[in-house]
């Protein structure tokens, strides 16, 4: 069911009792949220417990959304508290830059690079794949800013640091980002070019 | 330590959009002429591109029927700043006014004001004895008021968490 209603709209009614249009909001935000929890996470069964969790808190924290900022602001900077108490807990094993093991767990999965694909798709599965051999931390600030669509600004709220910081840390990001591209998929980088 | 922005990083805050008016112009010149400017920045666009373009992961299908189901246990909280007792907060402003004026005047009466053997107060501070308030009585009421209302607060914060883990437990 949609109502074409904007995240506002749906939170003053669910908040006013219709608890079912809740369902619009997690459709909206779902597969952001989960990406989100996948690319931190790097596991898909815990990602998918946590971005269920994610939006139970955020249901039940509803509230408390003020609407100062975005409601996806607001959601994020639940997805990355819910992830860092999730690591915490499980005391995960948190992939490192240079972690060749993942690497060859990256190889060792169907090569989507395929003579007859097409050259942009090629593109983003490398991308796709780049960024699963970052740590949780670049992966997580790359996600807001390309598929989460956050700026510098909401990315320091999110993330409750300074702009500026964020700035850094994208920076240094994509430059860990472009060294995995060049360094595991040298050939896919020359079409970049 | 070298502060100067590296090539890179002002291309991408020219890809950004967050480069000034006269950086714009001066990067756009630089690409035009300058090989490793133009090599570099194809590179970081073709980057920028796949970044943009890569796909969201999807949860599995269940994804969205199995929170609403979780969430029909649960009712919205309360704003954080209606559980915030009004009275609870006047309680303890007033217990900590009381301590700081008790000081105060504990500390007030036990200067040595016969130093130069004049005082501009109206009373002579020196006439009052604290060791009177202080006494054993006083002392046990006090002490006793601060217990009651300690006990008062923790019979709040049990309850509050007796809710809690009820309402958890229906899940």
């Amino acid at each position: 069911m949609q109502t074409g209603l904007n995240d506002t709209e749906l939170i003053s009614r669910i908040l006013l009792g219709e608890q079912q249009l809740y369902e619009q909001l997690i459709r909206r935000y779902q597969d952001y949220v989960f990406t989100l929890t996948f690319r931190v996470i790097k596991n898909r069964e815990d990602a998918e417990e946590v971005a269920q969790d994610v939006f139970i808190k955020a249901f039940r924290s509803l509230n408390n959304f003020k609407g100062l900022s975005k409601f996806s602001t607001w959601l994020y900077a639940i997805v990355h508290n819910t992830c860092i108490t999730f690591l915490r807990k499980k005391e995960l094993e948190i992939y490192s830059m240079d972690n060749e093991n993942i690497f060859a767990k990256v190889n060792s999965q169907h090569s989507p690079f395929d003579a007859n694909e097409l050259e942009q798709k090629a593109r983003i599965a490398m991308a796709n794949k780049a960024i699963g051999l970052l740590s949780q931390d670049d992966a997580e600030i790359i996600t807001l800013f390309y598929k989460a669509e956050q700026s510098l600004e909401e990315i320091s709220n999110i993330l409750c640091i300074e702009t500026n910081a964020v700035k850094v840390r994208l920076h240094r990001a994509r430059i860990r980002l472009k060294e995995k591209m060049e360094k595991h998929f040298a050939e896919e980088v020359k079409d970049l070019n | 330590m070298n502060t100067q922005p590296s090539i890179e990083e002002r291309l991408w805050d020219y890809i950004d959009g967050r480069s000034s008016q006269d950086e714009i112009i001066t990067i756009e010149r630089l690409i035009e002429n300058d090989e490793e400017w133009k090599a570099t920045y194809r590179k970081l666009t073709g980057m920028n591109e796949a970044l943009h373009l890569t796909e969201l992961e999807q949860p599995s299908l269940r994804f969205t029927k199995n929170i609403m189901e979780k969430i029909a246990a649960f009712s919205i909280s309360p704003k954080a700043i209606t559980y915030i007792n009004k009275k609870i907060i006047w309680s303890i402003g007033a217990f900590f006014i009381l301590v700081i004026t008790s000081l105060l005047i504990y500390a007030f009466t036990r200067v040595e004001w016969s130093a130069n053997g004049k005082t501009s107060l109206p009373f002579n501070p020196g006439n009052i004895h604290v060791e009177n308030l202080f006494n054993s009585t006083y002392l046990y009421i006090f002490m006793m008021v601060n217990v009651v209302l300690g006990l008062m607060l923790l019979d709040k914060y049990l309850q509050r968490k007796k809710v809690k883990h009820e309402s958890q437990g229906q899940i």
